[in-house]
This record gives C-alpha cells, sequence and structure tokens, in this order.
C-alpha cells in the first residue's frame, strides 16, 4: 500500500526515546520511523509502552531524552495544540469526549481555528459524507454508541487534514463488522497520502491492514518487520517474549445442575446516560463457563449490577434463581452470603481499595470467612493469614500483605481478587472483563483458574468484550446488544462473524428481519 | 414611592449579595471546582470593602477593593486545591473559618460604625414614574452591575469558545487535558472569578444593604448562594430567579416580624435557612436532573501525569 | 513549571504524623511575624499566648473543659469525614443536646435526684442525635446534599435557643437578661478538682476517644466506615450499605454533639443563654482533621486547640488584640495542615523536569 512515489524522507521519526516514571522506564531509546501515506502497526502487550509513546509524539508527554524528526526537521512538540499544528491527529483509546456536550461543540473542542459552528456544522457533513462516517452534529454525545463515538474522534481529526493520524487501539469498541468498515476508511486515507500509525495487540488485524510493523517490549522496540511476512505466531512470540502458552480449553464435563438461572430480567435505566435492560434470560450451569460478548456500553455494566445485587430488584425477586432460590430482591451481601462471587471489571477503587495493604483488602470480598469477623470486631491476624494464602496460591507478585494494593500490576492485582474469590468456593462466579489491562502471562493464568473452577462444580459467567478470550474459555456464548441478550448456544457451534453479527445488533438468521432490529446496525 | 415599588426595592436589594456570590460560584463550579468558602470570602470582601470606605471615604474604590479582597482568600484556595491537591471540601470549610476569624480581627475597630450608603441612581423625570420608575431606575449601581454580570456570564458560558472549553474543563478534566486545554489554569482563572463575585456580594452589604459593620454580617448567605447554585440546576437564568425568589424570602419575614403577627422574630428569622432546605430538598430529590446538569468532574482532584 | 509533584509508591507512614507537627510550627511562624508586625515582642507575645495559660493549676482545668466538647464533637465528626459524610451542622448538634439536656435540668428545677443528670445526658444525646437525624434522612431520602442542610439547620438551631431564653424559658428572675434559671445542683456536673472547674465531663470525653479508637481500629463498622469514604465503588462491591453509614455518621457525630453540649451547660455554664458556644462545632472540624481523624490524635488536636482558645482570651487582655484573631490562627492551621498534607503521598520537587532533548 506505500505509494510508489513516496519521497526518502520519512514524515515522523523518533530516535532514543525515553521516557521514566518513579519506579518504571516506560521508553528506552525507541527508534521509530513512519513514511509517507504507510499503515504502520505500533504493536506491543499492555504495558509494553506504546500509549506513552503516543503521548510523547501527540505533545501530552515530554520526553526524557530522545529527538523528534518532522519531515526530516527537529521539531519540539510541547503541547497537543503543537502537535495538531505540524499535522498530527490522535484517536485515542478512551475517548477525550465531553457526555454533556453535543457532538459539534466537542469537535470545536478539538479545533485550534476559531470556526463559527454554522461553518463547522456544514464540514462535519462534508467530512462525514466523504468517509463514510456519518454523525448529527446535534446529539449529545451520551446518547451515542461507542462505535459513533469513535467516528467523532476520527471526524476531529480529519477535519484538520492531519498528514499522520494515530489510532490507539481502535477496535477493542468495534463489532467485527465495524471494525472492517474502518479498515476501509484507513485505507483510502492511506491511499491519499496520509500516514497512519495503527497502535494494536490484535495480530490479525495487523496482519491484514498494516505494511509495517513496530513492536515493543518492556518499553524497547524489539523488532521491525513486515506483518504481512510473519504467521499470528510468530509475531505473538515477539511481542510476549516466548512461546505463547497454548490454549488450556479442557473438554466441557457435562454440565450439573442450574446454579444460576436468570428468567425475563428487565430492568430500567438509573442513570440517564444508561441501558435498560430487556427481557433478559439464560442459566449458567455447574460446570461450565458462560460468556457474554458486547461492545461496551449495551447493558453489561446494569447487568453486572442486577446480578452481583448492587441493584436490588424492586419487584420481581424471581427474576434471579442462585441454586434455585429467588434472590433479585437481595443486596450483594446476602447474595454473597448464598454463594455468589464477583470480580468487578474496575480492578482499583472497585475491587479493592487502593490505599489499603492486601490483608485489609482481603476483608472487603472476604467477610464472610471463618474467625474474621466476630462480635463485630475484626481479627487482623486472620486477615493477613487469607492474604498470604491467597499471595501463596495465586503467585501474586507483591512484597506481602501488608502491600497496598495500589503498588500491584494491574495483573497481579488481578490474580489476588480472583483467588480472594476462588478460595471462598463460590457456587457462581460473575466475572467482568478479566484479563483486561493484564500482560499475557497472568491472562493465561487467569483462564487457567477460570476453568479450574468451572471443573470443580462451580458455575462461571465470563462477561468480556474480547470474542479471543471469550472463544477460548467459554462453553457457550451469548451476545448482548442495546439490553437485549441472544439465546445462549454452544460456543464451538459459533463463528466469530455470527458473533459480530449480534454484536451489531443483526439477530441474524435465526430471527429473519422479523422484528426489523437489522435497522439497528450502526 | 408607594409602598409595593418599596417592598420590591428592598426585594431586589436583599437579593443582590446572593446574586453576585452564585454567579461566581456557579462559574468555579462549572469548572469543576467546588469551592465552599463562599460564605468567608464574602465577609473578607465585605471588610475589605467597609474598612476602604471608611478610611478613604470612596465607595468606588471601596467596590474595587471588595472584589480584590475575595479574589485575593479565594487563590489560597485555589493554591491549595488546584497545586496541592487538596481536598475541596475540607479547604472550602477551612478559608470560610479563615474569613469569619479574619473579617471579625480586622473589623472589631469598626463594629457600630455608620457609613454613607451608596447612592441611588436617580434619573429626573424617569424615576419618578410610579412603580416603573423606581424599579428599573431606583437601585443604586451595584445592583445593575450584578444583573449585568450575570448575563455577561450567560453570554460567555453559551456563547463563547472560551466558555466552552470552561464548561468542557469542569465535565471531564482528563479529557480536556488530554486534547491539550490547561486545565489547572483555567480553574485559577474560576475560582478566582468567584472569589471576586462573593467579595462583591460581601462588599454590597456594608455598603448599601445594612450600611455599618455587623461582625458576621453575611449570616449564612454565602452557603444559601452555594445552594442556590443546586437549586439552580447550575444555570444561569435560574440563578437570578433563585437569588430573588431568597430576596422576597428575606423581605416577607421582615415584614411579617415588622407587622406585629403574633410570632416571634426568631422563629421568623429561621424562614430563609428553611426555605433553603426545602427547596435543596426539591430540586434534589430529582436525581436525574442533577446527574444531567451537574459539572460531571466537580470537586475532583485532577493530577496531570507529567 | 515551578512546583511538580512525584506520586510516591506507597503513602509516607513518617509523614502522617509528620505533618500536623510541620504545620503547628509553620502557624506558630505565622504568629510570630503576625506579632511583629502588629508591633508585639513576637517570642513574648507567643508565650502570653501560648505558656502562660497553662501555667497554673486553674489554667489546666480550663484547658481540659475547653478540650472535652472539642475532643468528644471531633471524634464523632472524624467517623463521617472517613466515610465522607460530611456533617458540618455539629453546631448545631450541640445546640440541641443543650437545649434537650437543659430543658430536663428545667423541668426538675425544683427535684433533686441522681437520676437528674443521666436523665438530662440521655435528652442530651438524643437532642443531637435527633437533630443530626434530620439531614441524615434529607441525604438519604432525597439526595439533598449533607453539607448545606446541616449548616442551615445550624442557624435554625441558634435562633431556636436564643427563642427560647429571650421567651419562654427566660429566667423570671433574671432582670430580663436572655438566660435560663442557674440549674440546681443536682442537674450540675460534679467538679473533680478543687479550685478549678475540672469536672466529670472530662472523663467522658477520654472514655469516648477510646471508644472511638476501638471503633475504627478493630470494628467491622469502621472498616466499612473507612471503605465507604475511601473507595464508595468498592463499598457497593462488598455489600456495605451506604445509607446506612450516613445514618450511623450522623447518628453518632449528632448524639456525641448533643452530649458535648449538655456537658458544657450542666459543667462549665449552668444555665442556657445565647452564647454557650464559642463555636466549638466548627473549631471541631479543625480538630478532627489536625488529629488526623485518628481518635489519639483528636484528642492531641483538642488540647492544642483549646489552647489556642486561652491564648486568644489572654491575648485580649494582655494585648488587647480582638478575640476573633484566634479564629485566624485556627484557620491559618488548618490550611497549613491541608497543603502539607501533600507530602504523604507526594514527593515535591522544584523546577522542570530533567529534559536532555537532541537538535
Amino acid at each position: 500500500m506505500d505509494a510508489p512515489g513516496a519521497p526518502a524522507v520519512a514524515r515522523l521519526e523518533l530516535k532514543g526515546i525515553s521516557k521514566s516514571f518513579p519506579g518504571v522506564k516506560a521508553n528506552e531509546a525507541v527508534d521509530l520511523i513512519l513514511m509517507q501515506g504507510a499503515i504502520h502497526a505500533l504493536l506491543g502487550e499492555n504495558g509494553a509502552g506504546k500509549s506513552t509513546l503516543v503521548k510523547i509524539v501527540y505533545g501530552v508527554m515530554r520526553a526524557d531524552a530522545g529527538e523528534i524528526l518532522w519531515n526530516g526537521q527537529a521539531v519540539d512538540i510541547g503541547s497537543p495544540a503543537a502537535a495538531r499544528r505540524l499535522g498530527i491527529g490522535l484517536v485515542f483509546q478512551h475517548f477525550s469526549l465531553f457526555e454533556s456536550l453535543t457532538v459539534a461543540e466537542n469537535i470545536a473542542l478539538g479545533m485550534d481555528e476559531k470556526i463559527p459552528m454554522r461553518t463547522l456544522t456544514q464540514r462535519i457533513g462534508e467530512v462525514s459524507a466523504r468517509y463514510g462516517l456519518s454523525l448529527d452534529p446535534g446529539r449529545h454525545v451520551h446518547s451515542l454508541s461507542m462505535g459513533e463515538r469513535q467516528r467523532v474522534e476520527i471526524v476531529r481529526c480529519l477535519l484538520q487534514n492531519p498528514s499522520l493520524l494515530i489510532m490507539d487501539e481502535p477496535t477493542s469498541v468495534l463489532t467485527p463488522q465495524e471494525a472492517d468498515r474502518l479498515f476501509t476508511t484507513l485505507r483510502r486515507l492511506a491511499a491519499e497520502g496520509c500516514t497512519i500509525l495503527y497502535i494494536s495487540h490484535k495480530l490479525e488485524e495487523i496482519r491484514a491492514l498494516c505494511s509495517r510493523a513496530t513492536v515493543m517490549r518492556g518499553g524497547r522496540v524489539v523488532a521491525d518487520c513486515d506483518p504481512r511476512a510473519q504467521s499470528a505466531n510468530s509475531l505473538a512470540e515477539t511481542m510476549i517474549g516466548s512461546a505463547m502458552a497454548a490454549p488450556v480449553r479442557a473438554d466441557a464435563a457435562e454440565p450439573g445442575a442450574r446454579r444460576l438461572a436468570v428468567a425475563g430480567l428487565s430492568l430500567p435505566a438509573d442513570d440517564p446516560f444508561g441501558v435498560a435492560l430487556q427481557d433478559i434470560s439464560f442459566d449458567v450451569r455447574a460446570g461450565e463457563i458462560v460468556g457474554i460478548a458486547g461492545v461496551a456500553g449495551n447493558g453489561q455494566i446494569e447487568l453486572l449490577k442486577a446480578l452481583s445485587g448492587e441493584r436490588r430488584l424492586e419487584n420481581g425477586s424471581r427474576a434471579i434463581l442462585l441454586d434455585s432460590k429467588p434472590v433479585g430482591d437481595l443486596g450483594p451481601r446476602e447474595r454473597r452470603l448464598r454463594g455468589l462471587a464477583f470480580l468487578p471489571e474496575e480492578r482499583l477503587g472497585r475491587g479493592a481499595v487502593p490505599e489499603m495493604s492486601l490483608a485489609e483488602n482481603s476483608i472487603l470480598g472476604g467477610y464472610r470467612c471463618d474467625g474474621l469477623i466476630e462480635g463485630g470486631l475484626i481479627h487482623p491476624d486472620v486477615a493477613r493469614r487469607f492474604a498470604s494464602d491467597i499471595i501463596d496460591g495465586y503467585r501474586v507478585v507483591a512484597r506481602g500483605p501488608q502491600a497496598q494494593a495500589k503498588s500491584l500490576s494491574g495483573g497481579n492485582l488481578q490474580k489476588y481478587m480472583i483467588g480472594r474469590e476462588i478460595l471462598q468456593r463460590p457456587g457462581v462466579l460473575l466475572a467482568a472483563h478479566p484479563t483486561w489491562g493484564v500482560d499475557a502471562g497472568a491472562a493465561a493464568a487467569i483462564h487457567r483458574a477460570l476453568i479450574e473452577l468451572a471443573r470443580s462444580g462451580s458455575a462461571v459467567l465470563v462477561v468480556s468484550e474480547d470474542l479471543d478470550e471469550l472463544f477460548a474459555i467459554s462453553d457457550r456464548l451469548a451476545v448482548i446488544n442495546r439490553g437485549r441478550l441472544s439465546e445462549a448456544r454452544p460456543t464451538r457451534e459459533m463463528t466469530v462473524e455470527q458473533a459480530g453479527l449480534l454484536m451489531g445488533g443483526v439477530t441474524g438468521a435465526k430471527e429473519p428481519s422479523g422484528r426489523g432490529r437489522a435497522g439497528h446496525v450502526a | 414611592m408607594d409602598f409595593t415599588a418599596a417592598v420590591l426595592l428592598s426585594v431586589i436589594a436583599a437579593a443582590t449579595p446572593l446574586l453576585f456570590a452564585a454567579t461566581g460560584e456557579l462559574v468555579t463550579e462549572k469548572s469543576g471546582v467546588l469551592n465552599l468558602g463562599v460564605e468567608g470570602m464574602m465577609l473578607v470582601g465585605a471588610v475589605g470593602a467597609f474598612s476602604t470606605a471608611a478610611a478613604t471615604g470612596n465607595p468606588w474604590l471601596a467596590i474595587l477593593v471588595g472584589a480584590g479582597a475575595g479574589a485575593a482568600v479565594s487563590l489560597i484556595f485555589a493554591f491549595l486545591t488546584l497545586s496541592l491537591l487538596t481536598n475541596q471540601v475540607a479547604t472550602g470549610l477551612a478559608l470560610t473559618l479563615f474569613g469569619v476569624g479574619l473579617s471579625a480581627s480586622i473589623g472589631q475597630g469598626f463594629v457600630g460604625t455608620p457609613m454613607r450608603p451608596l447612592p441611588k441612581l436617580a434619573i429626573p423625570g424617569l424615576s419618578e414614574v410610579p412603580l416603573i420608575g423606581p424599579l428599573l431606575f431606583g437601585h443604586d449601581p451595584l445592583v445593575y452591575l450584578s444583573i449585568l454580570l450575570l448575563a455577561g456570564v450567560w453570554r460567555f458560558l453559551y456563547r463563547s469558545r472560551p466558555g466552552l472549553v470552561l464548561r468542557a474543563v469542569g465535565e471531564s478534566h482528563e479529557a480536556a487535558h488530554a486534547i491539550g486545554y490547561p486545565v489547572i489554569a483555567i480553574r485559577y482563572g474560576a475560582v478566582a472569578f468567584g472569589g471576586a463575585m462573593a467579595g462583591l456580594g460581601g462588599a454590597y452589604l456594608p455598603l448599601a444593604y445594612t450600611p455599618m459593620w455587623i461582625e458576621n454580617m453575611t449570616a449564612g448567605r454565602g452557603w444559601i448562594a452555594l445552594a442556590l447554585v443546586v437549586f439552580a440546576t447550575w444555570r444561569p437564568g435560574r440563578v437570578l430567579l433563585g437569588a430573588y425568589l431568597f430576596g422576597g424570602v428575606t423581605i416577607l419575614q421582615l415584614h411579617v416580624q415588622a407587622g406585629g403577627v403574633g410570632v416571634a422574630s426568631q422563629l421568623m428569622s429561621m424562614l430563609p435557612y428553611l426555605a433553603t432546605i426545602a427547596v435543596l430538598v426539591l430540586i434534589s430529590r430529582d436525581a436525574t436532573r442533577i446527574r444531567l446538569n451537574a459539572p460531571a468532574d466537580i470537586g475532583k482532584v485532577f493530577h496531570p501525569q507529567a | 513549571m515551578l512546583l511538580r509533584l512525584e506520586p510516591r509508591g506507597e503513602a509516607s507512614r513518617a509523614m502522617i504524623w509528620l505533618t500536623p507537627v510541620l504545620s503547628i510550627l509553620l502557624t506558630l511562624t505565622f504568629g510570630a511575624i503576625l506579632f511583629a508586625a502588629l508591633g508585639f515582642d513576637p517570642l513574648r507575645a507567643l508565650a502570653a499566648y501560648f505558656i502562660r495559660p497553662v501555667s497554673t493549676l486553674y489554667g489546666l482545668g480550663e484547658l481540659a473543659l475547653k478540650a472535652t466538647p472539642l475532643a468528644m464533637i471531633g471524634v464523632g465528626l472524624a467517623l463521617g469525614f472517613r466515610a465522607n459524610v460530611w456533617n458540618i451542622g455539629a453546631e448545631g448538634q450541640f445546640t440541641m443536646g443543650a437545649i434537650c439536656g437543659g430543658g430536663v435540668a428545667l423541668i426538675f428545677h425544683d427535684t433533686e435526684g441522681f437520676w437528674v443528670l443521666p436523665l438530662m445526658a440521655l435528652a442530651g444525646i438524643a437532642g443531637g442525635m435527633a437533630y443530626g437525624a434530620i439531614p441524615a434522612l434529607l441525604r438519604t431520602r432525597f439526595n439533598a446534599n449533607e453539607i448545606l442542610t446541616s449548616l442551615m439547620l445550624t442557624y435554625v438551631a441558634t435562633l431556636f435557643l436564643s427563642y427560647l431564653v429571650h421567651g419562654p424559658w427566660r429566667d423570671p428572675k433574671g432582670l430580663n437578661f436572655p438566660e435560663t434559671r442557674m440549674f440546681n445542683a443536682s442537674a450540675q456536673l460534679p467538679g473533680l478538682l478543687d479550685g478549678t472547674r475540672f469536672n466529670l465531663g472530662a472523663i467522658v470525653a477520654l472514655l469516648v476517644v477510646a471508644a472511638g479508637w476501638l471503633l475504627l481500629a478493630r470494628g467491622f463498622i469502621g472498616y466499612q466506615i473507612k471503605v465507604v469514604g475511601q473507595a464508595p465503588k468498592a463499598a457497593a462491591f462488598a455489600g456495605f450499605d451506604q445509607n446506612r453509614i450516613v445514618w450511623f455518621s450522623f447518628l453518632v457525630g449528632g448524639g456525641l454533639a448533643g452530649l458535648a453540649g449538655l456537658i458544657e451547660v450542666a459543667g462549665a455554664i449552668g444555665q442556657l443563654h445565647p452564647r454557650i458556644s464559642p463555636g466549638y462545632g466548627f473549631t471541631a472540624i479543625i480538630v478532627a482533621f489536625l488529629g488526623r481523624l485518628h481518635p489519639v490524635g483528636i484528642l492531641a488536636a483538642a488540647l492544642m486547640i483549646a489552647l489556642s482558645y486561652l491564648g486568644g482570651e489572654a491575648a485580649q487582655i494582655e494585648m488587647r488584640l480582638p478575640l476573633a484573631i484566634t479564629g485566624v490562627f485556627q484557620g491559618v492551621l488548618l490550611f497549613f495542615l491541608l497543603g502539607t498534607d501533600v507530602l504523604i503521598r507526594y514527593r515535591v520537587r522544584f523546577g522542570r523536569p530533567a529534559t536532555s532533548r537532541g537538535g
């Protein structure tokens, strides 16, 4: 895809970029060359230093050392505005959008020149038509889907006619079909001469899209290659630094009794920016893992709150059965006492109190353990022992039970939290995005722990946005879209494409256009 | 001047300090900062204005000093919360305690000193038109200023780009920082504006409303102004409505007392405070409305990774 | 940027206790400069302010007398502040406790009995609790901001007390002064030390501090309070009911403030009048923070702040300084304390980060 007549001078060249934070070297002597019109992948695991590098290029942070050349000239990018003046645009992974403002206001905020609203609205229309990114400038961002929000970010960049567009993990919020459409847009931009720096850890899409890849590990560049000439496996090994752990999934045991059953669960949104749940039904049996796929913001948060008890059902306690007993009207504490465990997606601040020690944090999820609390008083030695058991049993790298939760890496804290729940032998475990933001080693350990738990007779529900993960570990799979859940079907009978269509709101072959929901394809 | 006009004039006068302070706090809160020190800033503004007027006899200079004193103490708050990342609630309380003590210390020598009140605008002919005349043309200059400033704030917030940026900073400081806006500098500005406005509101009390020095003369008006911002669901037009409503309650209560109704004056004086509670409850029970209108990042500490 | 903050990996334990000392030193320096600017010899002024008031046995008794309400209210507020429940209306709850407890004393004015004082104490606690329950109800039922409601209620309580002592409860033989009759002997706290006003209240305050310590250090409810305050979402995850914590904080905080109010009128004052509190309910906020929201720290802070009250009175007499200057000192102390807090979690560096930039 490189334009044949591309000049020899690189559009952007980084030489020896280094950046340290207290205790971490995020970037160490990073070199990177981006040519005009190229779609260049920056590949690496979580924590490899990709985001830091992007923030330096976009002027959000300053490098401790190193040099940046733009079209052959040394430049100092002191602020995002300076980056935009050079012609650099960035589509953030966690969008930099303002929920209570309109699309047009959001775009205006990202523009450095002062354009009257009317002209801006008109130009938004032009750009969206040209690149197939439909948008309504007057809508408030909180009412948009994740895919639509990403479009706002892209249009905001394109309005400034960038010559380098940086995309940070853009497909993590898209269905596979939406991702394909995004790739079409990106190829078109590249053909027009725009350089694209594409950051991802998804190997297949990089092989499909990019002509060049720079692989980072532990803050350093470890390889520079043509991803189309590599296999996904060899790319993965370069990225992780060791052979990929083989898929761990054992054959599904014969599913046992229904441990969690949800029937006809409907719940209006409790937040103006939230999603209403509509008539959700599924069950999870002893011995199996059920996965729920979906693009972020389609009701996952609301469903998990209803299941964990953080939001009680005012009426209809029978909508949720735990080991055949109605629990819909119970709070999280009572549900815990009945054997429900929960692994929330947010680790610091939700699953753990950042400034408390691991021993204190063991009380948070484990206060129902024997001997921990007697007569309203806590036994600190029991809490310490419980924390030590988790640390030893789940190979948590930490200073010990007295280490503060916030001093642990994401992967280690996640292992700690999983250990805390599993050691209590839960009947049902709800796991939300269990490997989000953790490195490959920890992810493999977490998957192993979930599968072992299920095989030992518990029921496990995994809610995730990562289709690869769900296909790897779940026995049955359902998809949530706009607060509705598809029927859970055996994973081995499903394809990624089918799941993708369901994620986009197409109910597929089983229900041909009967309720007109196909119209929801964004 | 007939009775109705006199009552309405006094309502507007009672509302003006609230209007100044609430308008300023609105801007501060829109930028994502909750400054609970309004009462303290008003008192410092009041004592600054009074002592200047007493020393120089120049009311215009006194107004300026009042606003400046309010802004100056608000910068202590800004430095602590924005640069040293202190808890905004605790720091705001500290500012109020400090302001109460400082104003009482400085003002001790002035207790009971009378002051010539600010002159009222008087346009021959126009000001004498029954009812309309005094209502439109019979106020002191600060009343007009308070309304002008409120209109200016509305225009700034909703019709200007810097206002859009300020609202964006209050909505999500992370996003605003990522796009490249100077979050901390913008918030310093918003806090200082809030301080100056509280100072003006405070200055109005000894210069125009009760032209003498009384210790703690704000009597909770700073807190009522804070409640007004919630009542207004962070919208300038409703701040105006709320301020005049509270001015009305205050005056009503005074007139009932003067009218010799058989209720003790202390019980009548509770009315503005009870009304504040009632209004807060009425507005806050609709959590959705608060969520949709309150700046999302209000009160949160912001520390960008360097 | 001149000043840069680098996060520490873990909070500094040493700084947690060093910063209050540091802020007291900074406040003393501020005081010395202020006194010098006002034309006093700073050292002599500081001695007059902070040392002479406690150089006599009577002075020590006064110190205990003033520290008692501060410590009691401070412990109650600290429980709430730890849970991010901002009860700013302790002054009102103090007043209501004094009114209810004092009311009992007035009702049984002509009755002697050992049971009068305990009954007054119960009435004081109940009054403070009931008054604290209002903002708790308004917050949990109607989502109304408890800072503003509890504060508004303080003005209402003060006016109510003023109404009572000007009207129905005024001492008929009191020459029209706005005050009630003096309580009779069995409605007054017994003194414990001759030649001082040291009374039983100080012992009660020590018990409150001990109970508060046990609750926060070992109690499950104390743990829940800390989780709700530090990470509300984690509390929801664990199933700790936030509304219960709001109620608990307000009932305990209000009850303790009410008891403090009763102790003040049954001990130091012996009757009701409009100025029963020099702002104890507000100053206790400073005490709570200065003591790091830790009951033992609060006890030390209460003594420190009580000293500043005595010093303010001494300075008024000896140097003719306004009494309100105490408030300035207290505000400045809180500023310094909050400002130096940053040292617990951050290292402060000056100047730009070192950058070596090519080209």
